[in-house]
């Protein structure tokens, strides 16, 4: 099943929406990276609400994004994580170094926001 | 009540199933939320090694109720390659894929009780148990 991926302003918003194959998440990181060039994102939110679960394939794949997509000159962030799936992860030794994460959509946003105003009105 | 369901795994949709399976069987079962999602997080792991290292193999959940408590009973089985140092695969990242090498000693610390029998050229079974908190 593919994830939509939608635009707002700068940033892409890429909202799972049921449980997902390894190929579905292989094929959102090709999207993804692909896109933040296309339409020059500047950031990506990875909505992962809907995620029955996170194991070692899907947190590799969701690091991979948020280190491609940077390499690309986009933040990216994970937001959606529930209390179960992150108590899981935590037992299986999964984590997201290096990647940032928010409760929720609206939390993702002004992350975002706050983050890429600093980096690009410095400039 | 003795209820079991089989799913084989070969290809990565089976994954979902089996790990949907798992998480439904739980449910019926009274598990919370949170140890469903255990389940189905360890399912997955293993599940993944079967496709991955193996190609092909089957994946049953199967609620146990005795007298004094409910359990779920994870079996994985395949024909594959098998594991010739266990041990050593059951450490936090020995992978020979250049995974994370997480899926076996991960899926061990989610579920109480944790099995694996294996040999080159015998296959792989894998099996996991689950208890309910306070029948
Ligand atoms: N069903 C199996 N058949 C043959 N070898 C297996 C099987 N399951 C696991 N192995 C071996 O055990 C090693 C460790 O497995 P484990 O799931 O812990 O890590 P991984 O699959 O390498 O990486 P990860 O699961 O973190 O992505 C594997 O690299 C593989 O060599
Ligand atoms: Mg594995």
């Amino acid at each position: 099943m593919e994830v939509p991926i939608l635009k707002q302003g700068h940033f892409l918003i890429a909202s799972i929406q049921s449980a997902l194959t390894d190929a579905d998440l292989s094929q959102l990181r090709e999207a993804l990276v692909l896109r933040v060039g296309k339409l020059r994102a500047r950031g990506v939110i990875v909505d992962v609400t809907a995620l029955d679960v996170m194991d070692s394939f899907a947190v590799r794949t969701l690091r991979d994004i948020a280190h491609m997509t940077r390499l690309r000159g986009a933040e990216t962030v994970i937001v959606g994580i529930q209390p179960e799936v992150a108590f899981a992860m935590v037992q299986l030794g999964l984590t997201l170094k290096g990647v940032a994460t928010a409760l929720d959509l609206e939390e993702g946003l002004a992350f975002l926001d706050r983050f890429t105003k600093e980096r690009f009105e410095r400039a | 009540m003795r209820e079991e369901t089989l799913q084989p795994v070969s290809s990565d949709v089976d994954i979902v199933s089996a790990r949907q399976k798992g998480r439904e069987l739980a449910a019926k079962a009274g598990f919370s939320e949170g140890d469903q999602t255990v389940i189905a997080a360890a399912i997955s792991e293993i599940a993944r090694n079967i496709l991955m290292y193996a190609k092909r193999g089957e994946v049953s959940v199967t609620l146990a109720n005795s007298e004094d408590r409910i359990g779920v009973i994870v079996v994985a089985r395949d024909q594959g390659p098998g594991i010739s140092d266990v041990a050593r695969a059951l450490q936090d990242g020995y992978s020979t894929s250049g995974g994370l090498g997480l899926g076996l000693p991960g899926a061990r610390r989610l579920m109480d009780e944790f099995e694996i029998h294996s040999a080159p050229g015998q296959g792989t079974t894998v099996t996991m148990k689950k208890w309910r908190r306070s029948a």
